[in-house]
């Protein structure tokens, strides 16, 4: 693989910086060499823009380069056509280096429509490209986003590259060979746009044209329809003069270990994490699940794989599918349920009583904007404190969070490794940037993925005083405090558990005060002395700052560090995999900065709990927009408290 | 009650519904199936005579007692698991059906019984039975109507008649009580039965129908609770009383109830709905044969609703329909056989591995 660009080791996210010029050989056009881009695709939500963004994506993860992408879309289906709140997005940042976020700032926006271009070009720095769909700038369009004279032409676009394309009407006239109605043709303006843009940055095509045939197999003359467009899209680009240069983005060659690598979304990446746990522990996978956005993908999934012996059960509700899911679990198999945070709401009764029953259990929440039904297709981290605490009477629950969409699957697998290890429920949060982002993951060896299998109770575990054998569900095992998991169909073993608080070691009720007190602390012991590695610190410069951070905010946050650092200023980072038990070295670690600074989702809900445990004053820095961090934005916060 | 062709004392060997719960090595009592704890029920309480029957029934059953399970939600009749030597889960109010649900289609190889009340069933957990019961989840589910709330000392209960005066209700209760059976029938329930917890003989031969029945069965108990709703079925115990109140079910055999069979359940011609006549010579030939496996439960809907909510009276029993249709977790299992026959067994690291990839080589 070529590295001819830049030196990868110290990239910041900064500036898009040309680093070459050549000429193609068989054309007439220049080229240009880019170290990165980043791409907004924006349209009606009808438009196929998810679609359009998730081709682009795989065509940059087959072509080598590092991506990170931020699909943005409304809770309606169909949004009214032509209006600002149905505009959907997907923004994609590639780069021949390693990168961490979808990118603060697009280089180029593709807009199908005024909407589109009114909702998005205020993101756009100066002199960005910007490829709109002029078919769609009628007047009447126009005036429904309070445009009062066109933007193409008033002169408002002036600092832009502005590139007008009739892109309806080129699709259509691609197409009229076929046999398709207008409407039908116009359908495939999306793939038009799409085969433009994988001409201006040499995207391979084949894969596109792949995935088409196969969609729509069954219906062949829409496949032929889509592909045309496709490629007289990039034939478009090719010829027409509007369109003078085209750029090349090498691969990250450097940037990543050596390895077999694929691009993932947090979703698939969670899915796959299960499955995984379940061939580890070499349990059947039951997940019980109620459709929620944007948790429904895991479902999907894992729907798909029956071969790997995996049982999806949707519910009636969100506390039928914890409820089955906690029945399966009593079973023996490793069970699931899925949902975001109003689902979690529905389910924190079954979730103490899991706590009671001591019975592994995932709670896997894909957060997204609340309270009540919030913003479903948006991100946040505000269920954290719904995590841990969110549930009748002393009731602690292992919190685990994932870090960027190919972390899903190992936390998914450090999540089952508690679960059963421990035999308690797990919580284990994602939120709605990490399920539907997507970057390169490597894929892993088997022989690289922990041992998670578990013995059930076999015979009896306690002799009684007259030397009675017996089997006593609640006898802990001393190191971990975890009871044994005896399975139904175990004979001799045949025993009750309920959520009534039972004796310790019998497990029988008792209502004895003293024994109520010990049971409860128990449980709160068992959770305390989970056994979580430390928390790794990142300070090269012996910064008098730390960051500290949880979940999906650490590729913006990790971008705004290398900024700081590039710009001489020394910072420390260290971001938490483990919310519940908190590593054991992180008091330590904390009180050895003058400063901590934790960004969150959310309104300080990790800080809360840091204050709480550790008496540091945590400084807070908060956004709820629905939307991830910015780097530059975080990187002047942070700025702002190593100065203040 | 007639013998039926699945009703015996020899053990599973011909009940489809549990052919793959193993067996009991050795022969079992009614002992075998009482568990160490003391029962807390309050003397003269009806569930006693149904955790009786339902330990005496057991046995006849012959299943390794390892591989029965008992899941209960929250009420009186929920501290039943806790007596039943066999696994068992006292769970949370209302989810019974949703845990056994998850249970029964990840372990076809257990015998998955459900405990309930009036209170638990169908009010905080009715979605989970109306959809238990649509889904045919290999379940039997027990529901103690006692038409009261108990544990919680005395308020009404769904299915406590209108007017009911408790705690909550000094001037009355307002709503309308559902009917069990009606509702079960309306959720496609395809076994649904009710019996009464003072006849063992009746309770024991619908246990018996229920457990070798393919999919969730309903077994509507009629349970008194002696301190906050005695005597609520009284009309149905009493000898005298009975005759006229109470209509047993019986398959292949016209409805006659009453002193020698004198009174008969007829169609009416004019609105097809059922109704209650003097047998005659005359109308002998009209009385309605019961069919508890006809395909549609438009009859068993019309036989559930005969009973008058207030008094009781021609309040039908036994078995009104006992259809067999897909069971879910079978079906399940059948879909993951399917899915390894298609594509063969899962090989995780294809999966991983599938999709567009690229190499970086050093």
């Amino acid at each position: 693989m070529t590295s001819q660009v830049s030196s990868p080791a110290e990239q910041a996210d900064t500036d898009t910086t040309v680093v070459g010029e050549q000429r193609k050989p068989a054309g007439a056009k220049s080229v240009r060499r880019l170290d990165r881009v980043i791409i907004r695709f924006a349209g009606d939500s009808g438009d196929g823009m998810q679609l359009t963004g998730d081709r682009f994506t795989s065509e940059t993860a087959s072509f080598g380069n590092d991506l990170s992408t931020l699909p943005n879309f409304p809770a309606e289906i169909r949004a009214p056509a032509g209006t600002l709140p149905g505009v959907s997005s997907f923004q994609l940042h590639f780069a021949d280096h390693d990168i961490l976020t979808p990118g603060d700032a697009p280089n180029v926006l593709v807009a199908m429509n005024p909407a589109a271009l009114k909702a998005n070009v205020g993101d756009l720095p100066r002199g960005a490209e910007i490829i709109v769909n002029t078919d769609e700038f009628t007047k009447r369009a126009m005036q429904k986003v309070g445009y009062e004279t066109s933007p193409l032409e008033d002169g408002s676009l002036d600092g832009y590259s502005l590139h007008p394309v009739p892109l309806t009407t080129l699709t259509v006239e691609a197409l009229k060979e076929f046999d398709l109605s207008r409407k039908e043709a116009e359908r495939s303006k999306n793939m038009f746009a799409l085969g433009l843009l994988s001409w201006m940055y040499h995207r391979p095509t084949e894969g596109t044209e792949q995935f088409l045939k196969q969609k729509f197999a069954k219906k062949p003359e829409i496949a032929a329809a889509n592909i045309a467009a496709f490629r007289a899209g990039w034939n478009f680009g090719e010829t027409t003069e509007d369109f003078a240069v085209s750029y090349e983005v090498a691969p990250a060659a450097t940037a990543f270990p050596v390895g077999t690598y694929r691009n993932i979304s947090g979703n698939l990446a969670l899915a796959y994490g299960l499955i995984a746990a379940s061939q580890q522990a070499d349990l059947p996978l039951f997940l019980g699940s109620y459709p929620i956005t944007p948790a429904s993908d895991i479902l999907h999934e894992l729907s798909k794989h029956k071969n790997f012996g995996v049982r999806t059960f949707q519910a009636e509700d969100e506390i039928a599918g914890i409820g089955a899911a906690l029945g399966a679990a009593f079973g023996g198999s490793l069970a699931v349920t899925t949902t975001s945070g109003p689902g979690v709401a529905l389910k924190s009764e079954t979730i103490g009583l899991a706590v009671s029953l001591e019975l592994p259990l995932l709670v896997v929440d894909i957060q997204r904007g609340g309270p009540s039904t919030g913003l479903p297709t948006k991100t946040e981290q505000a269920d954290l404190l719904q995590a841990m605490y969110g549930r009748n009477g002393e009731a602690p629950v292992p919190v685990v969070a994932p870090r960027t969409p190919a972390d899903c699957f190992d936390a998914a697998l450090e999540a089952a490794r508690i679960a059963l290890t421990y035999r308690t429920p797990v919580m284990l949060l994602s939120d709605g940037y990490l399920a539907n982002g997507s970057e390169p993951w490597r894929i892993p060896e088997l022989d690289e993925l922990p041992d998670l299998r578990v013995q059930f109770a076999q015979g009896p575990n306690h002799t009684l005083d007259d030397g009675t054998e017996v089997f006593w569900p609640y006898k802990r095992d001393p190191q971990t405090l975890a009871r044994p998991w005896a399975i139904p169909g175990t004979p001799g073993l045949e025993h009750r558990i309920g959520g009534i608080e039972k004796e310790d070691g019998t497990g029988n009720i008792s209502y004895a005060p003293a024994n109520h007190d010990r049971m409860v602390r128990l449980r709160q012991a068992k959770i305390d002395g989970i056994d979580v590695p430390e928390v790794e610190v990142d300070d090269p410069q012996q910064a008098r700052t730390l960051v500290l951070g949880w979940g999906s905010t650490y590729g913006p946050i990790t971008a705004a560090v290398r900024r700081l650092r590039t710009a001489g200023i020394p910072i420390a980072q260290a971001h938490l995999r483990h919310l519940n038990p908190f590593p054991g070295n992180l008091g330590e670690v904390l009180r050895s900065y003058d400063k901590v600074v934790i960004p969150e989702m959310n309104l300080g809900q990790l800080a809360t709990l840091i204050r709480a445990k550790y008496l540091v004053d945590a400084v807070s820095y908060n956004q709820v927009n629905g939307m991830p961090f910015k780097a530059e934005q975080l990187a002047a916060v942070l700025k702002e408290a190593i100065d203040g | 009650m007639a013998e039926t062709t699945r009703s015996s004392g020899e053990g599973t060997g011909t009940i489809e519904a549990l052919s793959l719960v193993p067996k009991a090595e050795a022969r079992q009592s009614m002992k075998d199936f009482k568990s160490d704890q003391e029962v807390r029920w309050c003397p003269g309480c009806g569930d006693y005579a149904i955790l009786a029957a339902v330990q005496g029934f057991m046995p006849e059953l012959g299943l390794a007692k390892e591989n029965i399970v008992f899941v209960s939600g929250i009420g009186c009749s929920s501290r039943f698991p806790y007596y039943m030597n066999t696994y068992g889960m006292h769970s949370i109010h209302g989810r019974a059906p949703a845990i056994a649900t998850g249970l029964a289609t990840s372990r076809r190889d257990l015998s998955v019984w459900v405990v309930t009340g009036d209170g638990d069933a169908l009010s905080i957990g009715g979605n989970h039975l109306i959809h238990a019961l649509r889904r045919n989840v290999n379940l039997k589910i027990l529901l103690f109507n006692n038409r009261i709330y108990g544990l919680t000392k005395g308020q009404y209960s769904p299915t406590s008649e209108v007017g009911k005066i408790t705690k909550s209700t000094p001037m009355g209760s307002l709503d309308a009580p559902f009917n069990p059976v009606s509702l079960a029938l309306g959720a496609e329930a395809s076994f649904v039965a009710r019996t009464i917890d003072s006849d063992r003989k009746h309770l024991t031969e619908v246990l018996r129908q229920a457990a070798a029945h393919p999919g969730t069965a309903l077994i509507e108990i009629y349970q008194n609770c002696n301190i906050f709703n005695d005597g609520a079925f009284d009309a149905l115990k009493d000898k005298q009383q009975a005759e006229e109140a109470v209509i047993r079910l019986e398959h292949g055999k016209p409805i006659r109830f009453g002193a020698d069979g004198a009174r008969g359940v007829v169609r009416d011609r004019a609105t097809g709905d059922l109704k209650v006549v003097d047998v005659t010579p005359d109308n002998e030939a009209d009385i309605l044969v019961h069919d508890a496996h006809a395909a549609s439960p438009t009859t068993a809907f019309a036989l559930s609703r005969l009973a008058d909510p207030d008094t009781l009276h021609h309040t039908p029993i036994g078995v009104l329909r006992d259809v067999e249709r897909p069971v879910y977790d079978t079906q399940m299992a059948d879909q993951l056989d399917t899915a390894v026959e298609q594509k063969g067994k899962g090989d995780l690291a294809a999966l991983l591995a599938g999709g567009d990839t690229w190499t970086v080589v050093g």
